[in-house]
């Protein structure tokens, strides 16, 4: 009984944990860097509006695939080019960067709202298609493992997958890996070995938005159907998992995991005899608390990007 | 210290003239009439008595947010857990003015101080945290903020439940409601209460403990640095923890504010949206007690008029939004603008220096072509 349940649940807490994956990844690069992204759920909000509008504009003169596949890729640039106010803001103005993200959250939310009505009347904008889950073939035959991971999959889950192997390995392995991270430790000693500081901060923020944008249309695709202005806190979430995550890259694949799967159980307790006893309002807080918690037990000696936040000054020792 | 003092305001106007700039041409882009638009908003916010009363309405809890972010700020820490204070704020208001059956002039004191504790106590975990553990406030606050928005979420349904809805509470009682029949009347039918002057009182308490107290001038110094702060003795952990419970205490009597004020009853599955813009309140008003007031009765405007103007046009009210959140940025860039203004000055010194005779070096480099 208890594995039917698991194996029910598990597709779910993996489509609700793909974007927040996305997100915190787009952050990774961004804090690697040293600036810190707080503007990452409003990114997330002008994806999930470009893909909403992309997709429901086209999907009756292409075909749906083709409409949802632009819509990903047009939410992902329109990330980016979003987070370049927040690049201009924080990377060559030195503004403060928790300022400027919040002012990157109000203005997608208020500008995407106000389009999205403009457009629609309401606010909301529906699509007719979203992606559909497929089993992998072969791989779902797998006993166990198959029920799990390879049943009633988003294609776009393989895609996040794949991006994160490719960040770990570019951070990692290569040359700009090394600079990104360089600048986030200690930004005056990567000018002296002849990085350009403002260059790589850029190209990450940019990176940072372009992951967040993904992030929102695919919780579009995949189970929101309907833009109505908010992703509801998830890219804020998001910012938790990379800290709970310890700013790498398997660490937020466990610490989203986790969120995922404590926010279906919350989501389905209802259904679920042994959890409808739990009040509600344990199982919704839960996810926040341990946070907190993991939070006290990891502030103290963190593993953050030293210069995370901190505006670079070339005259500064 | 004069020259500060018009630098802040310089700022703070060129910030509002580039946000209604980007919304004029938000208009402009969705086929409206800026001008007209303009005119609509503003007009509805400020027509009528009713209307003034409306807008201050709108602006108080804004004030309360704006206080407790700015009180935050100057000791150094980012506050973006009001809107959850509100929300605790608001519950303790609103719980307290359903179940205590006190007449009005007893009921009011205890429901305006329950909010503040309730807000206080929604601030003391993140300062405590962040004293003794280190945890980021900012991280810390938006949990906070959650944890109040789902905590409310099964609250108010459980106990507090309206007779229709099940997602609001029941309507609170006249002697629980910050709306008194003598402000009403005078204002001919608005939402104001009072509220805005307990804000107002707020503004002067704040101003006192920030610029006359021993309290405020340690907070200050923690904000400037705080390890020399620490080194002269000040303890900094205490003040850390002192500060955000102050700053929490604001937002929970904005929440009051707000519940049982302008509204008199709860919304569940809201975190409240002047909590966020509390932060562009702050930033406008250069995180002055009066900057603050000044700031948020400027965004109460907006707020209150937009209505009013998406009846008239075809604008969608979220204007109101986006120009404050243009607002916000531009005010957080104003580094930009300071250094602009600075280059300005100096090609304008430059230029009148020009009669003077240069010394043998200037002559050098503007041979070599270098000035600049």
């Amino acid at each position: 009984m208890w594995w039917h349940l698991i194996e029910q649940i598990f597709p779910y807490a993996i489509a609700y944990t793909v974007p927040l994956l996305i997100t915190a990844l787009g952050g990774l690069y961004s804090e690697r860097s040293g600036v810190v992204n707080i503007g990452l759920e409003g990114l997330m909000v002008v994806g999930f509006f470009t893909s909403a509008l992309t997709i429901s504009r086209l999907e009756s003169s292409l075909s749906p695939v083709v409409a949802i596949g632009l819509g990903l890729v047009l939410a992902t640039l329109a990330g980016a080019v979003f987070s370049l106010l927040h690049a201009f803001a924080s990377v060559t103005l030195n503004a403060n960067q928790v300022i400027s993200g919040t002012a990157i959250n109000m203005l997608a939310g208020a500008i995407t709202v106000y389009l999205a009505r403009h457009i629609t009347g309401s606010g909301n904008i529906l699509i007719m298609n979203g992606l559909i889950r497929r089993n992998v073939p072969v791989l779902s035959k797998i006993p166990i493992l198959g029920p799990l991971f390879f049943t009633q999959t988003y294609v776009t889950t393989w895609l996040v997958l794949a991006i994160l192997l490719l960040s770990w390995f570019l951070l990692y392995r290569t040359p700009f890996g090394l600079r990104l991270r360089a600048c986030g430790e200690h930004p005056q000693a990567a000018d002296a070995a002849g990085i350009n500081v403002y260059r790589m901060r850029y190209i990450a923020v940019l990176l940072s938005g372009a992951c967040a944008g993904l992030g929102g249309a695919i919780i579009l695709v995949t189970y929101a159907g309907e833009f109505n202005g908010t992703v509801a806190g998830l890219g804020f979430l998001a910012l938790a998992a990379l800290i709970f995550g310890q700013w790498k890259p398997l660490g937020i694949l466990g610490a989203t995991f986790f969120f995922g799967l404590a926010s279906t159980i919350a989501n389905v307790s209802q259904a679920i005899p042994a959890l409808a006893k739990v009040p509600g309002i344990f199982l919704k807080n839960f996810p926040y608390i341990v946070t907190l918690l993991v939070l006290v037990f990891f502030s103290k000696s963190t593993q953050a990007p030293r210069a995370a936040g901190e505006p670079y000054d070339k005259g500064k020792r | 210290m004069k020259k500060e003092i018009g630098q802040e305001y310089t700022v703070a106007l060129l910030a509002i003239g580039l946000g209604l700039l980007a919304g004029a041409v938000l208009m402009l882009v969705t086929g409206n009439n800026p001008l007209l638009g303009f005119f609509y908003l503003f007009s509805g916010g400020l027509m009528n008595i009713t209307r003034i009363g409306n807008t201050l309405a709108t602006a108080t809890p804004l004030i309360f947010t704006g206080l407790s972010v700015a009180f935050a700020f100057r000791t150094g820490l980012f506050n973006i857990g009001a809107a959850g204070q509100m929300l605790i704020g608001g519950l303790c208001a609103t719980a307290l003015g359903l179940t205590l059956p006190w007449p009005k002039p007893l009921l009011l004191p205890v429901i305006v101080l329950a909010a503040a504790l309730g807000g206080a106590l929604w601030g003391l975990v993140p300062g405590w945290l962040k004293a003794k553990f280190n945890v980021h406030e900012v991280v810390c606050t938006i949990m906070m903020n959650w944890i109040a928005y789902w905590s409310v979420y099964y609250i108010v349904p459980a106990y507090f439940k309206g007779a229709y809805l099940e997602t609001e509470s029941r309507r609170i009682p006249e002697a629980a409601s910050l709306k008194v029949g003598w402000l009403t009347r005078l204002f001919k039918g608005s939402y104001i209460n009072l509220g805005f002057f307990i804000a107002i009182a707020t503004v002067l308490i704040i101003a006192y403990i920030l610029d006359r107290t021993t309290l405020g001038y340690e907070l200050k110094a923690v904000g400037y640095n705080r390890d020399a702060a620490e080194y002269a003795g000040i303890q900094a952990n205490r003040n850390i923890i002192l500060s955000m419970m102050i700053a929490g205490a604001c937002a929970g009597l904005g929440g009051a504010a707000f519940y049982v004020g302008y509204a008199s009853n709860m919304q569940i599955g809201v975190l409240p949206s002047q909590g966020f813009d509390g932060i562009a309140v702050a930033l406008l008003g250069a995180n002055s007690p009066w900057g603050v007031f000044m700031a948020a009765i400027f965004f109460g405007l907006l707020h209150s008029g937009k209505g009013f103007m998406n009846a008239m046009t075809k604008v969608p009210p979220e204007i109101a939004d986006s120009i404050i959140a243009t607002i916000i940025y531009f005010a957080a860039t104003s580094v930009l603008m300071e250094r602009l203004r600075q280059r300005l000055q100096k090609r304008r010194q430059a230029r009148d220096k020009t009669d003077l005779p240069l010394d043998p070096e200037a002559k050098l480099q503007e041979k070599v072509g270098g000035v600049g």
